[in-house]
């Protein structure tokens, strides 16, 4: 498992509006890129003191190639970091306001509490 | 020494500059009620003549980041800018520059450090809207410098509802005793009940409008043995998800103090999370 991760992929991709687009176009091919050039790079430091040691499972890069929110909720990815940039990539595609954060919440309507565990 | 000319405490939302500026057919029905009841508590911190914001919030995952995750940190800069892209892209928030107040954030953290709160600090911090919404609505003419207190409610392991207590206690007591002849408010901003990103979020109201009810009377009334006796880190999960926020108000209730009945009450049942204002003064306030 690999939480932090899949959060860190998140976080990276929100925060650039060129990687937002390229995620919302081209799911798999962008996970798949950023997992062998950008999963490692350390956020603070110089790019050539990369970590070494990261990686997706499968279940978490087929949840983030396939757009699945639900899948990454029941991961434990962090919600506020999935809701914002699914917000992002699919608010535009709905013609009521708040249509989209409606729907995505209905789509979590089988989970209760305890929700899984986002802590890292 | 300085005087804590208001103590402030309220959600931030980061829809109320999209729908206070909006006209026309893109005017939320709810925008006019929204509007004056912000402009009334506006008059609150007007009232109070303050000369330095000590702005207490929460990075949402904006420039601190879980791989050097702080708990508790103070800013200390003469400048801040705000507001990042996807709080523009998804709130209509502009960018703003905060004039920071070096001496004031530097007593809180050599201070601090020494009454046992062993504090971050950052030199070079962009704030986001956590406290750029209480300046939107409070202080919109954004003109006072400021000294950002942020606090962790978001990236597990938290500190305790307690710890949040006492550091807002610690706040107060160093602003008393700063050698300044300012007059500070001290401002921070949290949420009542509120699910992001889980099956509760965005519905007609608050997930959870009965610990709302609770926890407006224990802000009001200054009640923090009741709030303390019920609230955790565990319980703050059963009323949204996003609740944990609910610690800065406690944090606020500690700047406030035990028992300190808030001379300002409002609220307003929003969709999606309840609006929440209150203003203390500690040492009174010139008629209106």
């Amino acid at each position: 498992m690999s939480k932090y991760l899949v959060n860190k992929f998140l976080f990276t991709i929100d925060r650039d509006p060129d990687l937002t687009e390229r995620y919302r176009s081209d799911p798999r091919g962008t996970v798949t890129w950023w997992e062998a050039e950008r999963a490692s790079l350390i956020l603070n430091c110089y790019d050539r003191e990369r970590s070494t040691w990261l990686s997706f499972t499968d279940e978490e890069r087929e949840a983030l190639a396939r757009h699945d929110y639900v899948a990454l909720f029941r991961l434990g990815a962090h919600n506020f970091l999935t809701l914002t940039l699914f917000i992002a990539l699919f608010e535009r595609d709905y013609a009521e306001p708040l249509g989209f954060q409606r729907e995505y919440a209905t789509r979590l309507a089988g989970f209760s509490l305890p929700y899984p565990d986002i802590s890292t | 020494m300085a005087t804590v000319a208001a103590v402030i405490a309220t959600t931030h939302h980061p829809f109320y500059y999209r729908a206070s500026t909006s006209a026309g057919a893109d005017r939320p029905t709810f925008a006019d009620e929204w509007v004056a009841k912000i402009e009334a508590f506006r008059q609150t911190l007007t009232r109070a003549r303050p000369d330095v914001l000590v702005m207490v919030g929460s990075d949402h995952f904006h420039q601190l980041w879980l791989d050097n995750m702080p708990q508790f940190l103070v800013g200390k800069a003469p400048f801040y800018d705000a507001n990042f892209h996807n709080e523009e892209r998804e709130f209509g928030l502009p960018k703003m520059l905060l004039r920071g107040h070096e001496d004031l954030s530097g007593y809180l953290l050599r201070q601090g450090l020494d009454a046992g709160f062993d504090l971050a600090f950052s030199n070079e911090l962009r704030i986001d809207h956590s406290i750029t919404c209480p300046i939107i609505t409070l202080r919109p003419q954004a003109d006072l410098p400021i000294v950002p207190v942020y606090t962790n409610i978001f990236a597990p392991p938290l500190p305790q509802p307690k710890r949040f207590v006492a550091l807002g206690r610690t706040i107060r007591e160093l602003v008393e005793s700063w050698p300044g002849q300012e007059r500070v408010a001290i401002i921070g901003t949290g949420h009542l009940s509120l699910e992001l990103g889980g099956p509760r979020q965005f519905g007609p109201h608050g997930p959870d409008p009965e610990f709302d009810r609770k926890a407006v009377e224990w802000i009001a009334s200054g009640d923090l043995e009741s709030a303390l006796a019920q609230v955790s880190l565990e319980s703050l999960w059963e009323p949204g998800n996003a609740t944990h926020g609910f610690m800065d108000f406690m944090l606020m209730m500690g700047v406030a103090g035990e028992n300190a009945k808030a001379d300002y009450v409002d609220s307003l049942d929003l969709f999606h999370t309840m609006e929440a204002y209150f203003t203390w003064y500690p040492n009174g306030v010139d008629s209106a």
